[in-house]
């Protein structure tokens, strides 16, 4: 059953992302890139992480491809246009990144992770039935790794910052 | 497939079925009770000839929407203009399916099919469609995917006032969004739990949430009126102004569609009120209902649980039909500089409340919810302090000031 899902999902989320990228207008294909953040969002699900699953799809397919789609519209980008796509030169350029790429993976794949970064089996299942499926994620973000967290949001918030400071020159 | 496993998925089956039907039904109904509420408050009385009392209504209209003609835009985008009533249409369903609408029902077969074989259950049946362990986040997630449909509606239809109504749309609920869910967290800090399961079992033990809880009450229907377009949030619909909004294009089936997921929304906020601050469908002053799982408990308690459904729906009604609609830019002043500020402190002041009440050792009863709910009224005071002396929502002094 597991494994069905699995390659479901990720078949989807491969497909609408190759979609994402192929589509002129780009209205459809942001909307084609919502399917593959809701198909990874089906992956957590899979590896026992209901949580991140559920803030993958309201985070990134509910808020912010919604604001994606608001600046496209704004930009009045929404019709299909002419490709843009480079020569031949470009293509062969784009062909040979996509090379190293797939190597990469097939390396990534090959390679055994050290046990420390790996759970035994069970034990996402385990804890989210202890603990409920937010305790599980809440209590060493919140106890074991606070500062870290909140460092991180420290750098968000300069980010936002940054942002409003580039965008408004007079405040 | 082992026996067990097929009986559980035949519960779950006929769940689906039962409860999205009994959805569907209900839609059709609120549709009705809206029509005519919207003539009572006109002085006039709605449709009435289709049946008894006009209740055979929805039914003509459902056929008549099924035999009128399907118009397609010549410059619309034809495939997002296709599905998108479907997505506002799928997610306002899928919502009802973490809400539990009554108590558990024993359910204990065993028989056998000539091709598809044995089904064996036994236990309690929890009474809703699925009993996710993110549950109200779900809710948030799904609800959030609910805002495409409109807003591809919009821009599919190329039309102009299609787009203005799916660009506000967009801004609208991501807007308000974010004041529901900060009116949510209120409830996981006292509930300790995110599923809905959870929540009204510590509710049925304890106290009903309304009561300590009454000023993440307040912003959670103000953010839910926004979240389903309903009046006085109907920005995006604005008839005066935009025709029909993002609708404005559609006619037939696929507009019945938009207009069954709004219902849909109506109704699946108005159960949401219910479960998170009403106690669900627990029957209040007796922990009668709490005791040994029984057929007749199990349909008193979706009787409790339809009858304060109902009412919420009657007060979604009633706003609708007794207040204006609010302009654009007091509509995002109220969600951004009153509604997110106010659930943030309230968060802080709640969440100090209650260190302090864990500090002085009082559980989770009466006397503590009579204590959280004295900390709310000087909350409550405080916002309709700032809602009313006309500085934020109704923009006097901001007026005042561009016209210097």
């Amino acid at each position: 059953m597991q494994v069905v899902n699995f390659w479901l999902f990720s078949g989807i989320a491969i497909i609408s992302a190759l979609l994402c990228i192929t589509r002129r207008s780009p209205v459809v294909s942001a909307m084609w890139l919502v399917l593959t953040m809701f198909s990874i969002a089906a992956l957590f699900v899979i590896l026992g992480a209901q949580f991140i699953g559920a803030i993958q799809v309201l985070v990134y397919a509910g808020a912010i491809m919604v604001l994606f789609l608001f600046v496209i519209m704004l930009l009045n980008l929404g019709r299909g246009e002419p490709t843009d796509l480079p020569g031949r030169l470009g293509s062969l350029i784009m062909l040979g990144v996509g090379a190293v790429l797939a190597v990469e993976l097939w390396a990534v794949t090959r390679i055994v992770p050290d046990g420390a970064i790996r759970l035994p089996a069970g034990t996402m299942e385990s804890l989210v039935e202890q603990e409920g499926a937010v305790g599980a994620i809440s209590d060493p973000l919140f106890r074991d790794y606070l500062v870290p967290f909140e460092i991180t949001s420290v750098l968000l918030l300069a980010a936002v910052v940054g942002a409003v400071v580039l965008a408004k020159r007079r405040l | 497939m082992t026996p067990e496993l097929k009986g559980f998925l035949l519960l779950a089956a006929i769940k689906v079925v039962v409860g999205f039907g009994g959805l569907l039904l209900a839609v059709a109904l609120v549709t009705w009770l809206e029509r005519r509420q919207a003539g009572f408050h006109q002085d006039r009385l709605g449709p009435n000839r289709v049946g008894p009392k006009g209740l055979f209504q929805p039914i003509a209209d459902g056929i008549k929407n099924f035999i009128k003609e399907e118009l397609v835009p010549a410059d619309a985008d034809k495939f997002l203009f296709l599905i998108a009533p479907a997505l506002v249409f799928t997610p306002a369903l899928l919502l009802f399916a973490v809400i539990p609408f009554a108590a558990p029902l024993p359910v204990s077969f065993d028989f056998e099919l000539p091709v598809v074989g044995r089904f064996v259950h036994d236990g309690v049946m929890p009474m809703m469609v699925a009993d996710l362990p993110v549950g109200l986040l779900f809710v948030l997630a799904i609800s959030s995917i609910g805002v495409y449909g409109i807003v591809l509606a919009g821009w599919a239809s190329n039309s102009k006032y299609s787009f203005l109504g799916g660009l506000r749309s967009s801004a609208q609920m991501v807007s308000y969004e974010v004041a529901l869910g900060l009116s949510v967290i209120s409830v996981f800090i006292l509930a300790g739990d995110v599923t809905l399961s959870g929540i009204v079992e510590n509710q049925q033990q304890k106290l009903w949430y309304v009561f300590p809880l009454a000023l993440g009450f307040a912003l959670f229907v103000v953010s839910a009126l926004a979240e389903t377009n309903r009046l006085p949030f109907d920005l995006p619909e604005a008839e005066s102004e935009l025709v029909f909004g993002y609708h404005t294009e559609y006619s037939a089936m696929k507009f019945a569609m938009f207009f069954l997921g709004e219902y849909a929304a109506l109704i699946t906020m108005a159960a949401l009120m219910a479960t998170l601050f009403f106690g669900g469908w627990d029957i209040p002053f007796t922990t009668w209902d709490e005791s040994e799982p029984s057929l007749l408990k199990t349909a008193l308690t979706f009787g409790a649980f339809a009858t304060k459904t109902v009412f919420f729906v009657f007060m979604y009604i009633w706003i609708r039909w007794s207040l204006p609609r609010f302009r654009y830019d007091q509509l995002m002043a109220l969600g951004w500089k009153v509604l997110l500020p106010a659930a943030l402190s309230y968060l802080m002041l709640l969440s100090g409340a209650i260190w302090a009440l864990e500090q002085l050792g009082i559980e989770q009863g009466p006397l503590y919810g009579f204590i959280l709910c004295i900390v709310n009224l000087p909350a409550i005071y405080a916002l309709f302090w700032v809602i009313d002396s006309g500085r934020l929502v109704f923009g006097q002094r901001l007026q005042r000031r561009t016209m210097n």
